[in-house]
């Protein structure tokens, strides 16, 4: 008992320092249940508290009577903390074998689970469902927890609604545990025998086969013989002729049987028939009968047996499932032929100590003897092949692993073939393998491989037992996402006004933007057509709510940006907008925008529209652990505007009949912003353009997005305004040769690369990427850079294709130069355009490159990558 | 028979400013509090005087929420007090959606969604942790609790709200 002591000594002790964490549950095949230890504190004081005040004192004995259910452990705990003595028993003894007990220990009191036998007289009993009653005590029932994880994270499936699926409930519910301490009374699975033909409909567990006529009331056969290596089938032998049916014989492998169950079979008139063996199982589709023989032969039939289920038992292994999934130990039990829990090396909590106790059959005391004074069962002998000697034919028709379809000759032959692992064996067979996880099949196998290799079942070891201890839907998984929340779907302030003007929506992370806005039977592509011919013609609107904007602050505002961008940011006049680069540690060029100065220590950074939360954590990450002591506060304020492109030669003119604000060229040059009202709504408008037009970048806050740009709208009617999507804004900036994070730029390219080397700085000391982009290799004039491509058939170049060059590499493949990061058909100058990265390509203006593709070559000449517009004077209207 | 009402009324709240401060809280939290009228929370709490709202968002950031009206106001303040000082005070009162869970059960559909053991949290708690999928902050409101997120996924959280608090979906044991 003292070791039973320090339990729930170190459960309340460690409790009543940290009473606001989850502390225990309590697990079994079916059911779950969690504490925080407060809550366990309480619910194990209080039933201590309600169990002196029902009389019993220190010393008393109370007999637990309880399934593998939370009630256990509880009822355990609070016996011990009152000083009392708990004397937990199998929940399998019957009546009388209680009463027995009961008679030797004296019990002031008894608590009875539901359906569990109780000694007669039973005495003061106090039932479950009153403990359960009690304060702070929660079952939840049908609930299996699946897995044990690092630090004692539990994760549990309760049943729901699996029995009535259109209810319009949760068919089953997953339930996510930390506890400070797991008791594991799991109980233990039995074991098949491997004799041929022991996968016949009819030949079924002997546990299963009292399940079915106790728990169900079912008869499985009605001539029912018993196949066993130890005591316990003989209580299906009792429960098969107490419920009418007819047990014919019980086969049992030990050359004796003389324990109590035994006689209590025989005193039925059951012949018992010790010493023998199943030599081979008459029928196909059902059980008609077997043959018997005697185990310590070959299998030559000494008689034959006529009956319609086998009920056979090979022994019991504890479920040591969750005790394994996070590194619990185990330790081969020769004399019980078991694989249990090592209490000396149980998984390890976060403190380094252990933090899974397995109790009862779980813990591989299968009848709670020592603590109960059972009377011994006759120890099991064990039988890995039934009879010892089968032949090899016989082996091929034992199945060890029915979900697996492995048998004695596969494991067999794993060992022959020099699979001395276990875990090799297993996957070589399949073993155990996907949800068997080791139930059924684990150590009959490990057995047949151990006497295939010639060495103790110790020295095989097991497998890993993995979660889910039994298959978890993945719907149950998924839980709420699904249907309209499957993703959470980001919506712009417009969202709903591009919806109702027929959006083709593009994904763009997890926000929706909109493609292009097809009118009527338009197609896409031409919907995008006449976007692009509106804006360079007249004017067009384009959501750009999504571009993140960081606002960076503080005296070192300006130092820290000059380190985060290629260029100079210190230097950027207030009222002044910048496009910069941002590069990886490594050089490459992961994000670019425009920088506004908003005043003399703040800046608003413009990232891409996936880069908002991405440069935010970057920029946070260089502040937080390299400069800490840079004086510097950074915002990602991407959500609070609302933002609109108005593009266009005639955008000014809807912005001056909006009204409010002096946007002309004088007071507002290209690459300024200005704060003010439009149409009554305050504005901070950008002269910044990425389609080469006239444009302003109109930012709101986002409330008032929707209403500014339903102004714009209507403002612009008579000019033809037209909103525009994203794919409008792809070909138009491709149309300028303005790059693109994500199709210029895959991770491995540089500034420099793309021709930028104007927005590199020179004459900083530093910036991220600086030292990189110094190295040979990304200083070598032979790096594929951007250049512009033009058909030279009309036909538009396929995205990615690769320019060929002479010969062959090593692997017998074409040698490349180059590729197409960007194509598309330029509604502007009605022909394909194109830009591709190329060795030395800007050297090479002219020169004719092939691009073949499966069945077809394309060609294209390297041109400037500016195909509209190459002064550049758009852009001022 | 069980309650088959929903667990929980969702009901987004709107007319609500909010200011995003961040400053050296130890050197600065006397000119805040004096500005925004309101104590300086300890770390993961938040201070209130049922008008205002002052919420530890991290060592250097708190948020102030309070009535769309008072935002230019308290911006002023807030600037004035901490002149000099560097620290950073914006406007960010369209950045989020807000919610407030009442009714039945509203742990029960919070407990669903957020990685939380809300009865841990003080009754000055503030937590932010996430939603299903989406980032969130949550503090108790009332009888119920009030729930943050960023505005662009409101109908997502609209959603997961309502959806969890599903009438029959109660998480008392059966």
């Amino acid at each position: 008992m003292t070791e039973a002591f320090n339990l729930a000594e170190h459960v309340l002790a460690a409790g009543a320092a940290t009473p606001d964490k989850l502390a225990l549950a309590v697990v079994g095949p079916s059911r779950a249940e969690r504490w925080s230890y407060a809550r366990l504190i309480a619910a194990v004081r209080g039933t201590a508290t309600g169990l002196l005040h029902r009389g019993l004192r220190p010393g008393d004995r109370v007999l637990l009577r309880i399934g593998n259910e939370p009630a256990f452990p509880v009822s355990y705990l609070a016996c011990i903390a009152a000083g009392i003595v708990p004397v937990p028993t199998s929940a399998l003894l019957t009546e009388a074998e209680i009463t027995r007990i009961a008679r030797n220990i004296v019990p002031a009191l008894t608590i009875a689970g539901d359906g569990i036998a109780l000694p007669d007289p039973s005495g003061d009993i106090l039932p479950v469902a009153d403990l359960a009653a009690m304060a702070n005590v929660i079952l939840r029932r049908n609930t299996m927890t699946t897995g044990l994880y690092d630090h004692g994270y539990l994760i549990a499936r309760e049943h729901l609604a699996d029995h009535d699926p259109n209810s319009g409930l949760p068919r089953q519910r997953l339930w996510r545990i930390r506890a400070g301490r797991v008791v594991t009374a799991t109980g233990a699975l039995e074991r098949p025998l491997s004799f041929a033909g022991n996968d016949v409909p009819g030949v079924m567990l002997a546990s299963a086969v009292r399940d079915y006529i106790v728990d169900y009331g079912v008869a499985p056969g009605r001539r029912i013989a018993v196949v066993t290596n130890n005591d316990d089938a003989y209580r299906t032998a009792l429960a098969a002729l107490d419920a009418g049916l007819e047990v014919p014989v019980v086969i049992d492998a030990r050359p004796t049987a003389d324990g109590p169950l035994p006689q209590a079979v025989r005193a039925r008139g059951v012949r018992v028939a010790t010493g023998s063996a199943v030599a081979g199982v008459l029928g196909k589709k059902a059980v008609n009968g077997f043959k018997f023989c005697d185990q310590q032969g070959a299998g030559d039939p000494l008689g034959v047996v006529n009956c319609d289920v086998i009920a056979m038992s090979g022994g019991w292994s504890p479920v040591v499932h969750l005790w394994s999934h996070c590194g619990g130990k185990l330790k081969w039990d020769e004399a019980r032929a078991m694989f249990a829990p090592d209490p000396a090396r149980p998984p390890t909590g976060a403190d380094g100590r252990g933090n899974v106790l397995a109790v009862g059959a779980a813990a591989g005391d299968l009848a709670v003897a020592e603590l109960t004074d059972a009377a011994a069962e006759q120890p099991v002998m064990p039988v890995w092949v039934m009879p010892a000697r089968a032949s090899r034919k016989a082996r091929f028709k034992m199945w060890l692993d029915y979900q697996n379809d492995v048998k004695v000759s596969d494991v067999e032959l794993a060992g022959r073939e020099g699979y001395a692992s276990v875990e090799h064996a297993k996957r070589y067979t399949t073993l155990g393998m996907a949800t068997d996880q080791g139930k059924v099949s684990n150590i009959n196998g490990l057995a047949i491989l151990s006497d295939a290799l010639g060495q103790p079942i110790a020295a095989t070891g097991t497998t890993t037992f993995r979660p889910p201890y039994t298959p978890l839907t993945l719907g149950t998984i998924a839980a709420d996402a699904r249907g309209e929340v499957f993703l959470p779907l980001r919506k712009t302030p417009m969202h709903e006004w591009h919806e109702s003007h027929g959006a083709h929506w593009e994904p763009v992370g997890l926000w929706r933007r909109p493609y292009a806005y097809p009118r009527g039977a338009e197609g896409v592509s031409d919907a995008v057509a006449r976007e692009i011919r509106a804006v360079r013609g007249g004017v067009g609107t384009l959501d750009a709510s999504t571009l993140g904007k960081i606002i960076v602050k503080g005296p070192d505002a300006g130092r820290f940006l000059d380190m985060m961008y290629t260029n100079m940011m210190s230097t950027l006049p207030v009222g002044k907008c910048r496009y910069g680069l941002m590069c990886s540690e490594n050089g490459f060029l992961v994000d670019d925008g425009v920088v506004a100065r908003l005043s003399e220590d703040t800046w608003l950074c413009h990232t891409t529209t996936g880069g908002a939360d991405r440069i935010h954590g970057h920029m946070e990450d260089w502040l937080q652990c390299e400069w800490w002591d840079w004086q510097v506060y950074t915002a990602n304020i991407t959500e609070q505007y609302a933002q609109i492109a108005v593009a266009g030669p005639k955008a000014r003119a809807v912005l001056e009949k909006l009204g409010g604000m002096d946007v002309s060229a004088g007071t507002l040059p290209f690459m300024g912003w200005a704060e003010g009202e439009l149409a009554g709504i305050p504005v901070r408008v950008y002269r910044i353009s990425f389609s080469g037009e006239l444009s302003f970048e109109i930012a709101t806050p986002a409330n008032r997005g929707l209403e500014l740009w339903e102004k714009i709208q209507q403002a612009g009617a008579d000019l033809g305004i037209t909103p525009y999507g994203t794919e409008a804004m792809h070909i138009m900036r491709a149309e300028k040769g303005f790059i693109m994070i994500g199709d210029e730029t895959d991770g491995t390219v540089i500034p420099q690369d793309l021709s930028l080397h104007w927005a590199i700085s020179k004459k900083k000391t530093d910036f991220i990427g600086k030292r990189a982009q110094e190295r040979s290799f990304m200083a070598s004039p032979d790096r594929w850079r951007l250049v512009g491509l033009e058909s030279l058939d009309g036909r538009v170049l396929p995205d990615g294709a690769y320019a060929v060059a002479e010969g062959v590499n090593p692997n017998g493949q074409r040698n490349t130069q180059g590729r197409v990061t960007s194509t598309y058909l330029s509604p502007t100058l009605n022909a394909p355009i194109a830009m591709g990265l190329v060795l030395h390509g800007p050297e090479r203006m002219g020169e004719v490159l092939e691009f073949p593709v499966t069945g077809d070559t394309f060609r294209a000449r390297i041109v400037d990558p500016v195909f509209y517009d190459k002064e550049g004077t758009k852009a001022n209207g | 028979m069980a309650d088959m009402t929903p667990l929980a009324s969702i009901n987004q709240v709107s007319g609500l400013g909010m200011i995003l401060i961040r400053a050296d809280l130890t050197r600065a939290g006397d000119a805040i509090a004096g500005a925004a009228g309101l104590a300086i929370p300890r770390p993961n709490r938040f201070t209130s005087d049922g008008s205002r709202w002052l919420g530890w968002m991290s060592p250097d950031e708190l948020l102030l929420v309070l009535p769309h009206g008072d935002v230019p106001g308290a911006l002023s303040d807030l600037l004035d007090a901490l002149a000099g000082e560097h620290a950073l005070v914006q406007d960010v009162s369209d950045m989020r959606c807000v919610f407030d869970v009442t009714g039945r059960k509203p742990e029960h559909v919070l407990a669903k969604l957020c990685p939380v053991e809300l009865g841990a949290l003080p009754p000055d708690g503030l937590r932010r942790t996430r939603a299903a999928q989406i980032a969130c902050g949550l503090w108790r409101h009332g009888d119920g609790w009030r729930i943050i997120a960023f505005r662009a996924v409101t109908d997502y959280l609209r959603g997961v709200l309502t959806a969890a608090a599903a009438p029959g979906t109660d998480l008392d044991p059966r």
